[in-house]
């Protein structure tokens, strides 16, 4: 028995200061900061979401770039959606985790905050897409030190063929000072573009 | 206490990242939580932080936070009179 195809029915990637969708370049600007881009390119792409505000910049990232794919796909977050969230990142929450550290360095001045400790793991912004999406499906987060092609491929085609999901949103989302990187892609049973391993290197260097 | 319900609003808008309110938007009755200015779990944590940080009050009862932490006026009425700095 043949094994059963699967396809990338949508991707988006965040980088170099501007936002794609499915190969288009749906905004831009000439920010120098991560913090001003990723606000107006919020407020650009219509998102609504005052929670937004409160992420920190690894989540912001994620959330924005899966949420310009879902929103396209008219992914109704009113009902529950079977879509497994895998992944992937080299600096896990690093970024975040220094902030925290930079907290409690000074035992005269402890003053931790509890907003920037919740940040402090990688997975934390699958919460936030999950929480927008109403997802209660499977979900991963991977820590690698370059964009992994084949995990992702056979990672998801698992969660395919094993029916844990019916699609699967994955991909790359890293930030460290101010360097970012995100890529996501849909994963699902009908489509035009094969998910394979040469597909998504293609896509991810688009 | 004016003065300190106008600072309030203003660091309540800066650490919970209020982001497109200014003070003016907050009312000194305004319920914070809940259904007036949509704050949460988290956002209770962090306000507990700033009393610490800024007036010098440490509160022991998290169960304490829900009345001070009703609106601006309630709050500043706790600072007045429990401040240590």
């Amino acid at each position: 028995m043949s094994k059963p195809s699967y396809f990338i029915t949508s991707f988006c990637s965040i980088k170099n200061n501007q936002v794609s969708l499915n190969g288009s370049v749906v905004y831009k600007s000439e920010a120098p900061h991560f913090s001003e881009f990723i606000k107006s390119a919020y407020k650009s792409l219509d998102t609504k979401y005052p929670k937004f505000f409160k992420m920190d910049y690894l989540s912001k990232l994620a959330f924005l770039t899966a949420d310009v794919l879902l929103k396209n796909k008219n992914i109704n977050s009113e009902k529950e959606n079977n879509i497994a969230l895998v992944f992937s990142n080299k600096s896990s929450s690093l970024d975040t985790d220094r902030k925290h550290q930079k907290s409690i360095q000074n035992k005269d001045q402890y003053f931790p905050s509890p907003a920037i400790f919740v940040y402090t793991l990688p997975n934390i912004c699958i919460g936030e897409i999950s929480i927008k999406y109403k997802l209660h499906s499977e979900n991963s987060f991977f820590i690698f030190d370059n964009f992994n092609t084949e995990h992702l491929l056979t990672y998801s085609n698992s969660l395919m063929s094993t029916h844990k999901a019916d699609q699967v949103l994955c991909g790359w989302v890293e930030f460290d000072d101010n360097n970012y990187e995100a890529f996501l892609y849909l994963v699902s049973k009908q489509g035009d573009i094969k998910h394979s391993k040469q597909n998504i290197i293609k896509l991810y260097n688009t | 206490m004016e003065a300190l319900k106008q600072e309030l609003k203003e660091n309540i808008i800066e650490q919970l990242n209020l982001e497109d309110m200014t003070p003016d938007d907050i009312a000194d009755d305004d319920i914070l939580f809940g259904d007036g200015l949509g704050l949460d779990s988290i956002d209770a944590l962090e306000l507990i932080v700033m009393l610490d940080k800024n007036y010098g009050i440490k509160l022991t009862d998290p169960k304490e936070g829900r009345s001070i932490f009703e609106s601006i006026n309630t709050m500043a009425a706790y600072i007045t009179e429990h401040q240590t700095k």
